[in-house]
């Protein structure tokens, strides 16, 4: 069974449309809401992360114009994907209020929109900051874009594994804006962001199963099922609870990281047990539990090597 | 929006957000002519006033 869609970007939007539609008159809020805000606002607090623990310090001009071109690109990425994924959003209460799909922004604008912010973004970190972060973004925004949106996410239930790749990378970005280079910390960094997508995602999968399989993405609990993503997602959980603490234990961070990390990452494991063992509506109030608390993993765990390397 | 025989009337609330769309990009460009004037002179500094003509 092929869950993958062919349509073409121009003929998604045929049926979109709603009662306050004004297409071409969109409000400033609109355009906001298409940089995807609070997924920017992770990728700016992971991104200041790598670059305060970068071994170099950076102009506090610098560092802000890098964090802002971070910020501009992740909102441009955020906006070509919701650009070509307007038919699927759609179809998703979740997503149907988006300004694409409630007919508020026309797709062409959140086009030209994304590619502009994407150009200028990638221009000005390297013209201002360096060529090495501004590399890493520009590969960044083409992975999420195109390699994630309009490649993995309608054709393989590895999508977000993938794709995951993509929001891990802003530290490395920060780090790179600092020292011109990729450290082993910055890629540590990267792992724990990448092997904490997938448990995250697949948690808040389990519980949108339907309507993802009404929208034709082929995420791992419609293709594989509830039970074998509950497998995935304790294997994951496994592979992040040590790798969080990584950066303790190679002498990165401090001991209060090494501690708080260690007893996150226990809680992490024991959360993701109970949505393996639990069956019915005990394995939803799991998965929605799983979801909330990687959350706030991920915010505490970074949030203490700030606090770190502030006060260090 | 009405199409009549002067062209194209926007509405009350269609004129609002493009007034409101005009401030969001002044404000934009304010910022970038900021942020490039503040990131020349560290780049720079102050020598960037001194140079041969």
């Amino acid at each position: 069974m092929s869950l993958v869609t062919n349509s073409m970007p121009s003929d998604r939007t045929d049926s979109l449309g709603g009662a306050d539609a004004f297409p071409g008159h969109a409000d400033v809020a609109d355009y906001f809401a298409l940089l995807k805000p609070r997924v920017m606002s992770l990728v700016v607090f992971t991104a200041l992360v790598g670059l305060v623990r970068g071994p170099e310090a950076l102009h506090p001009v610098l560092a802000f114009t890098a964090l802002l071109c971070i910020a501009i690109g992740a909102g441009a990425a955020g906006a070509l994907n919701m650009w070509w994924d307007a038919d699927i959003d759609a179809m998703m209460t979740r997503t149907r209020g988006r300004p694409i799909p409630a007919g508020r922004v026309e797709p062409g604008e959140a086009l030209a929109f994304g590619l502009v912010l994407a150009s200028a973004s990638v221009l000005v970190l390297g013209l201002a900051v360096g060529l090495v972060a501004a590399g890493l973004l520009a590969f960044t925004i083409f992975f999420y874009a195109v390699i994630y949106t309009m490649w993995l996410k309608r054709r393989t239930a590895q999508n977000i594994v993938i794709g995951g790749a993509a929001g891990a990378l802003p530290p490395m970005i920060g780090w790179a804006a600092t020292t011109g280079s990729i450290g082993v910390e910055s890629v540590l960094l990267f792992l724990i962001i990448f092997f904490w997508t997938p448990p995250h995602f697949w948690a808040l999968a389990l519980l949108r199963a339907p309507e993802y399989a009404r929208a034709g993405v082929p995420m791992l609990p419609v293709v594989a099922g509830a039970e074998e993503t509950r497998k995935q997602i304790l294997i994951y959980a496994a592979i992040l609870a040590p790798l969080g603490v990584a950066p303790a234990l190679l002498g990165f961070a401090g001991i209060a990281y090494g501690v708080i990390s260690a007893a996150l990452g226990g809680l992490f494991l024991l959360l993701a047990w109970q949505v393996y063992r639990r069956r019915g509506s005990a394995a939803e109030a799991a998965a929605r539990r799983l979801f909330g608390f990687s959350v706030l993993y991920l915010f505490l765990l970074f949030a203490v090597l700030l606090v770190e390397a502030i006060a260090r | 929006m009405k199409h009549e025989k002067n062209g194209i009337v926007l509405t009350e609330e269609q004129r609002r957000r493009r007034r409101r769309r005009s401030v969001a990009l002044a404000i934009v460009l304010g910022v970038v002519v900021i942020l490039f004037y503040a990131v020349t002179i560290v780049k720079l500094g102050p020598q960037v006033m001194n140079r041969p003509l």
